[in-house]
């Protein structure tokens, strides 16, 4: 049986550029205009509560001794972990030659930067006194102090400041071709100038082209390991410590495999609401959706497998205390949460093992939710379950967000959906060139093979 | 100012891919060396055809990437155990085994700045190219396959040079002229 198509519809490639680019030269919708406004809104509540947080301090939040660190670390976990798609897609597909990715790359880079702008602010106002951030830098300061690289908090750092980076220069090095379309097609002259800059005097001269494409390749290539390590990196964080529950040498592979799991998950939603409001239904196929629900179902089983593998080392290393951490996180005061994450990330994804829900928009939408909740869920578990119940009953606790808390997670939804909605209304959300460069058409030996009647 | 008009160039459109791979071979047994072909992607095979060699690209990055885990380890190492040492959890100053992500990240940083900023210091970064002002120029970046020959090419005659590109298949051409 032959594959379908990547991109449906056989366009030309003009077809492309005009559907593509038309999304952003019409004029603004009116429904763009209500997200907007609704995101917009939500960032500004984001904006005043970290003003609270700033002036009033981290009290305003529900930490508490033990549980030190609450609901802000969740969510940078949560919104690092999203992250991870966006560069798998972009970079380990890409090595990979996994042409369909070209649909979904752009979308998905775009989706990492915002989600790792997102996870970058947790940490940073959770220091609390943000205007010291630069003691992380390793800058020579008034009291001759540098900071402890020893430590897993600085890889963190340095592990996440990198991650975003580099996202940010392979993605832009990847618009800088789109760019030169929307720069050659633009009629009014501010769009001239400022596509102009951006796109660097592009030409698409294969003496430009045979270099770019060494540049894209070694990107995907340093990119790749940063799949793995960004969160394994984050995951130390945890598991340096000598916390039961936390101290685990499963840590990197099981965060991984979640991140790309949540990753994927929300990258599936963002696309199926860009199809239902933008006319890329061709370009994202249902085949594409297909294949990322595929990807879900697998790294949902091995999360799935990592909170087994817990379980059973906490039983097998015949260590008490690691025992009764684990038995507590399924069963004492924060049992609902722990199973909750159970049901959203190995019991749910199971729906994808049937053909006919892959292959359904509404239930893909609906299934992806869940997947995202759940993973929320799981870093909750982690983070607040665990330390909840350290080594010294005396100080053990039950924890509480504020209305600081929930109104931060949901204001961090709003930064990030403001600079997707920014994203989709001004720059090219698909990377025309390379969904170009996979047409039947694009290979200089179709017209030869038609000829022949083979497959082209 | 309106008698003379300088000639910077000519640019000569092609059907597709294939066409456009046939015309590079021709236009590099003609002697040329002042082109380039231009097309909305990078085309595969295009290299052979126009006789162009590897990038060297990656040299840089590899040098970047060495310079960059070499400093970040350099600094980390000399900051525990020389500038600022404490004994934390009981373990040597330089622990080396914990300097290794950080290496590894400044690494990576190192060498993504280096693939942007040395792609855009060897294809060099124009914003006023004169094939910018040709209309035809600008349908590459949507669906034109085009060669461009520069005045400078020894080889160069407007006249010729376009009678060279229609033979060999290209539909249109346009002389790139500019008022002095």
């Amino acid at each position: 049986m032959a594959e379908p198509p990547l991109i449906a519809g056989n366009p030309t490639f003009g077809k492309v550029t005009d559907v593509i680019t038309k999304i952003l030269e019409d004029k603004t919708q009116f429904r763009w205009y209500i997200a907007f406004g609704i995101s917009s809104a939500m960032l500004a509540v984001l904006g005043g509560l970290i003003g609270y947080l700033v002036w009033e301090g981290t009290g305003v939040w529900g930490l508490t001794n033990p549980v030190g660190w609450g609901w802000a670390i969740v969510n940078f976990v949560f919104w690092v972990g999203i992250g991870h798609a966006g560069t798998l897609i972009s970079a380990v597909l890409f090595l990979l030659r996994q042409k369909w990715r070209t649909s979904i790359n752009r979308f998905a880079e775009s989706m990492t930067l915002f989600a790792v702008i997102c996870a970058l602010m947790f940490p940073t106002i959770h220091v609390g006194r943000i205007w010291l951030l630069y003691w992380f830098a390793p800058v020579p300061n008034q009291m001759g102090m540098w900071p402890n690289f020893r430590s897993p908090l600085m890889w963190d750092f340095f592990a996440v400041g990198t991650y975003f980076a580099c996202s940010l220069i392979f993605w832009f090095v990847g618009l800088i071709p789109d760019l030169a379309t929307v720069r050659d097609r633009a009629v009014s002259k501010i769009r001239k100038l400022i596509f102009g800059v951006l796109a660097l005097g592009w030409r698409g001269g294969n003496r430009q082209w045979k270099h770019y494409e060494v540049a894209y390749l070694i990107l995907a290539g340093i990119s790749t390991p940063l799949v793995l390590s960004v969160h394994s990196i984050v995951s130390t964080d945890f598991a340096t410590s000598i916390i039961p529950g936390w101290h685990t040498t499963i840590f990197p592979p099981y965060f991984v495999a979640g991140a790309i799991f949540s990753g994927f998950a929300m990258v599936m939603t963002l696309a199926i609401i860009a199809r239902i409001v933008y006319p890329v239904n061709n370009f994202i196929t249902i085949n594409h959706l297909e294949k990322m629900a595929k990807i879900i179902l697998l790294t949902g089983m091995m999360v799935g497998y990592a909170y087994a593998t817990e379980f059973f080392i906490a039983w097998y290393s015949g260590n008490t205390y690691e025992r009764f951490a684990f038995i507590r996180r399924a069963f004492g005061p924060y049992g609902w949460a722990y199973w909750i994450m159970v049901s959203c990330n190995v019991l749910i994804p199971q729906f994808f093992w049937f053909r006919k829900i892959r292959r359904n928009i509404v239930w893909l939408f609906i299934l992806t939710i869940f997947v995202n909740i759940g993973m929320w869920f799981e870093r909750f578990v982690i983070v607040v379950s665990t330390l909840s119940a350290d080594f010294l009953p005396s100080s053990w606790d039950y924890y509480h967000p504020t209305w600081v808390d929930v109104w931060t997670l949901i204001g961090s939804f709003g930064l990030f959906f403001t600079l997707f909605l920014l994203f989709l209304r001004f720059l090219p959300m698909i990377a025309m060139s390379e969904v170009k460069g996979v047409l039947p058409q694009a290979d200089p030996h179709h017209a030869h093979k038609a000829n022949e009647g083979g497959q082209a | 100012m309106s008698e003379g008009k300088k000639v910077m160039g000519i640019v000569a459109q092609f059907a597709g891919t294939a066409e456009l791979i046939a015309a590079a071979e021709k236009v590099k047994a003609e002697g040329f060396s002042k082109w380039d072909c231009h097309s909305p992607f990078p085309i595969h095979g295009m290299d052979q055809a126009m006789g162009e060699k590897r990038s060297n690209l990656g040299w840089i990055v590899g040098a970047c990437a060495i310079l960059g885990g070499g400093g970040a380890l350099l600094l980390q190492g000399w900051s525990a155990a020389s500038a600022y040492p404490h004994v934390i959890s009981g373990k040597p100053l330089f622990s080396y085994q914990a300097f290794f992500p950080i290496t590894f990240a400044v690494a990576v940083l190192a060498s993504a700045f280096g693939s942007l900023l040395g792609l855009l210091a060897i294809i060099g970064v124009r914003l006023n190219h004169p094939l910018f002002e040709s209309d035809l120029f600008k349908s590459f970046s949507d669906d034109g396959f085009l060669v461009s020959i520069e005045a400078d090419d020894p080889k160069f005659d407007p006249d010729k040079t376009k009678e060279f590109l229609l033979s060999i298949g290209s539909g249109t051409t346009e002389l790139l002229e500019y008022s002095e």
